[in-house]
C-alpha cells in the first residue's frame, strides 16, 4: 500500500487561451475515494486532466511527494498514477485479455519481453473487474457494462497507488453504475488504491466518496466528508438547484432530493 | 483459480504470438520465393545455376547483363519499395486510427509526384537530383497539410480533408505539366506518375536502402507505443507514452521512407493503403504489425511487377496492378464506414 502525496497549488489550466480551471489547490487523500461534483462545464474533467498531465497548467504546481510532476519521466509517473480517460478508443478487433495486457506498457522496457509478473498483474486485475472468463473475447462482442470493466482492469493492470477516472459511470444502467463503484470500492479497501473520479450523479457520489471536492466555474468552492459538504446551500450554489437534503435510507449518506416548479406537494406548502 | 486465471493469460498470449510468429515467417518465405522469380523468369528463363554464378559475379554471357543489371535492380526496388510503403502506410493508418489515413490520400504521394515530373520534364534533371526534389517535396506538402490542419486541436478527419484537397491541387500542377510538355518527354513522366519498376538501377537504390535501414528499426522500437497510440491519446499518454515525440519519429520516419521510395519507383498505387489492413487480417492485432506489413507490402509489389509483366499480352507498369486491387478495396472500406456511422 503506498501512501503518495498528490497535491496541485494554484493550478490554473484550459484549452486554448480560454480558462477552465481558474486557480485550484488541493492535497488528494492518500488511500481514500474523492469524487469531484459539479454542474456540467464547471471544469471537473479538465481538472482531473491537469492533475494527470494530459494537458499542460498555464501556471501553478502539481507535485506527487514533493516533486512537480512535470520534471517525473512519463513511464515512472506511470508506475504510481493511472488514469481512464472519458472515452478511450477501442481498435478494431482487440481481445479483453490483450487490451488488459496494454496496461503493462509502464513496467515493460523496450527490449525485454513479458514476464510472469506482467501475466499476474493481467490476471489479477481481470478477477477484480469479473472478466476473466471473458479473456478471449473480442470487446466489440461485450456490453457497455463489461466494456466499461475492462477499461478499468487495463488501468489495474498499471498497478498503480493512485487511480483517476473521469466519468466511469456515464452511459450505464444503473445496474452496471454501482456494480463499478462497488467493484471500485473493494479495490480501495482491499488494496488501500487512492481514486479520485469525476461522477455526475450527486446521490452515488455522496454515498461511495469518501471526500468531496464541489467545483462551480474552475473554482474549488468545498471539500471535506459528504455528510458535512453536501447540503442544500451547497447544492443551490454549485449547481443552481433547490433541494431537500435528506438522509438515505440504505447508506445513510446524504440524499438529495431536488425541487422543480412540478410535483412539490405538500412539502413546499 | 487464481493460477487458473494466469494460465489462460498465457495461454491466449502465446497463441496470438504464435500466429503472428508464423503469418511473419510465412509471408518472408513467400517474398523469398517472389524474389527468387523476380530474378528466374524474364524474357529468357536461364537455368538457375547460370543465375546464382552471374550473381556470385562470374561474367557469363547475356546472363550476366540480364540478370545484374536488369532483373537484380528491380527485384531490390520492388522490395524495398514495397517494404516502405506497407510499413509507413500502417504506421500512419494505426497512428491516425482511420484506414483512409494513408500516404496516399494525405498527399505525400502528389507532393513527390508533382516535384519529380517538375524537374524531368522543365528542368530535364535526372537522378539524384530528381530523387532529391521529390523528397524534399514530399515532406513540404506534408508540412504544409499538418499546419493548415492544426487548428484547435488536432483532428484526423480534417487531416485527411485538407489532404485530399492539397492532393486536387498537385494532381492539377501535375496535369498542367504534363500538357506543356515536350512530346517525347511524355511517356517517361507518366510510366513513373503510374509506379514502375522498370529501369531501375543499382546507384539509383542506395537512398532507399539507406532509409529503410536507418527507419526501420526506429518503427520496430516504437511499435510497443503505437500500439498504445491506437488507444487514444489520452490513455497513451497516461500509460507513459511521450505521445508528442512519438508521434513526430513516426510519422518523419515513415514520411521520409515514403518520399525516397515514391522517388525511386514512382507512386505504386494503393500498396501502403492495402498492407496495413490485409497484415492485421492475417496476424491478429496482439503485436505490432509494421514488420508484417511490410513484408505483405513486399509481396504486393512483386506479385504485381510479376502479373504485371507475364501475365497479359502487353506489359503493365507494376503500379496499373496494384492499382486494379486496391481500387475495389477503397470503394468496400468507404461503404463499410458509411454503414458504420464513421465518415
Amino acid at each position: 500500500m503506498g501512501s503518495h502525496v498528490f497535491q496541485a497549488e494554484q493550478v490554473v489550466a484550459g484549452y486554448d487561451r480560454q480558462t477552465v480551471i481558474d486557480g485550484v489547490s488541493l492535497v488528494v487523500p492518500v488511500n481514500r475515494i474523492s469524487v469531484m461534483i459539479g454542474a456540467n462545464g464547471c471544469g471537473k474533467s479538465t481538472l482531473l486532466k491537469a492533475l494527470a498531465r494530459l494537458i499542460k497548467p498555464e501556471s501553478g504546481s502539481i507535485s506527487l511527494d514533493g516533486k512537480p510532476v512535470g520534471k517525473i519521466p512519463p513511464k515512472q509517473l506511470a508506475r504510481v498514477l493511472g488514469l481512464l480517460p472519458q472515452s478511450p478508443i477501442v481498435p478494431e478487433g482487440i481481445t479483453v485479455a490483450d487490451l488488459v495486457g496494454r496496461g503493462r506498457f509502464p513496467h515493460q522496457s523496450w527490449h525485454a519481453g513479458w514476464t510472469s509478473k506482467d501475466a499476474e498483474a493481467v490476471a489479477e486485475a481481470m478477477r477484480i473487474m469479473n472478466i476473466a472468463e471473458l479473456a478471449d473475447r473480442h470487446i466489440d462482442e461485450l456490453s457497455g457494462g463489461q466494456r466499461q470493466r475492462v477499461w478499468i482492469a487495463m488501468a489495474l493492470a498499471q498497478q498503480t497507488d493512485i487511480l483517476f477516472l473521469d466519468e466511469p459511470t456515464t452511459f450505464l444502467d444503473i445496474t452496471y453504475q454501482i456494480e463499478i463503484l462497488d467493484l471500485l470500492t473493494d479495490l480501495n479497501r482491499k488494496y488501500g488504491t487512492t481514486i479520485v473520479m469525476v461522477l455526475h450523479d450527486i446521490n452515488l457520489s455522496a454515498r461511495y466518496a469518501d471526500h468531496i471536492f464541489a467545483l462551480r466555474e474552475g473554482k474549488l468552492m468545498a471539500e471535506g466528508k459528504p455528510s458535512e459538504v453536501i447540503t442544500d446551500l451547497l447544492v443551490k450554489d454549485i449547481f443552481g438547484l433547490d433541494c431537500a437534503v435528506i438522509k438515505d435510507p440504505v447508506s445513510g449518506s446524504p440524499l438529495v432530493v431536488p425541487k422543480g416548479r412540478y410535483h412539490a406537494g405538500s412539502a413546499s406548502r | 483459480m487464481k493460477n487458473q486465471t494466469i494460465e489462460w493469460v498465457l495461454a491466449g498470449r502465446r497463441q496470438r504470438r504464435r500466429r503472428w510468429i508464423l503469418v511473419t515467417c510465412l509471408l518472408a518465405a513467400v517474398a523469398c520465393f517472389l524474389c527468387c522469380a523476380m530474378l528466374l523468369l524474364g524474357s529468357t528463363v536461364y537455368p538457375v545455376q547460370d543465375v546464382i554464378r552471374a550473381l556470385a559475379g562470374e561474367h557469363l554471357q547475356g546472363v550476366s547483363f540480364a540478370v545484374n543489371t536488369i532483373r537484380l535492380p528491380r527485384m531490390l526496388a520492388g522490395l524495398l519499395a514495397g517494404f516502405a510503403f506497407g510499413l509507413a502506410g500502417y504506421v500512419f493508418q494505426t497512428m491516425l486510427r482511420n484506414p483512409l489515413a494513408n500516404p496516399n490520400v494525405i498527399g505525400i504521394t502528389s507532393g513527390t509526384g508533382a516535384a519529380a515530373v517538375f524537374c524531368t520534364i522543365v528542368l530535364h534533371a535526372s537522378g539524384a537530383v530528381v530523387s532529391a526534389a521529390s523528397v524534399i517535396a514530399g515532406l513540404a506538402t506534408v508540412l504544409i497539410i499538418y499546419i493548415l490542419s492544426r487548428g484547435k486541436s488536432f483532428a484526423v478527419g480534417r487531416l485527411i480533408l485538407v489532404g485530399i484537397g492539397i492532393q486536387a491541387m498537385l494532381d492539377a500542377v501535375i496535369s498542367y505539366l504534363l500538357l506543356i510538355s515536350a512530346q517525347q518527354d511524355i511517356p517517361a513522366a507518366l510510366r513513373w506518375l503510374a509506379g514502375s519498376l522498370n529501369g531501375s538501377q543499382m546507384h539509383e537504390l542506395a537512398p532507399l536502402a539507406i532509409a529503410t535501414l536507418v527507419f526501420t528499426p526506429i518503427a520496430i522500437v516504437l511499435g510497443k507505443h503505437l500500439q498504445l497510440l491506437e488507444l487514444g491519446e489520452q490513455t497513451a499518454s497516461s500509460l507513459g507514452v511521450d505521445t508528442n515525440k512519438t508521434r513526430i519519429a513516426l510519422i518523419a520516419s515513415s514520411v521520409c521512407m515514403i518520399a525516397i521510395a515514391t522517388a525511386a519507383t514512382g507512386p505504386i498505387a494503393f500498396v501502403s493503403f492495402l498492407a496495413g489492413p490485409i497484415a492485421k487480417r492475417l496476424a491478429g492485432v496482439g503485436f505490432s504489425n509494421i514488420v508484417p506489413s511490410g513484408l505483405v507490402g513486399v509481396n504486393l509489389v512483386l506479385a504485381a511487377d510479376l502479373i504485371g509483366q507475364f501475365a497479359f499480352e502487353y506489359r503493365f507498369p507494376v503500379g496499373v496492378i496494384t492499382g486494379l486491387l486496391g481500387a475495389p478495396y477503397l470503394i468496400f472500406l468507404l461503404i463499410r464506414m458509411n454503414r458504420k456511422g464513421e465518415l
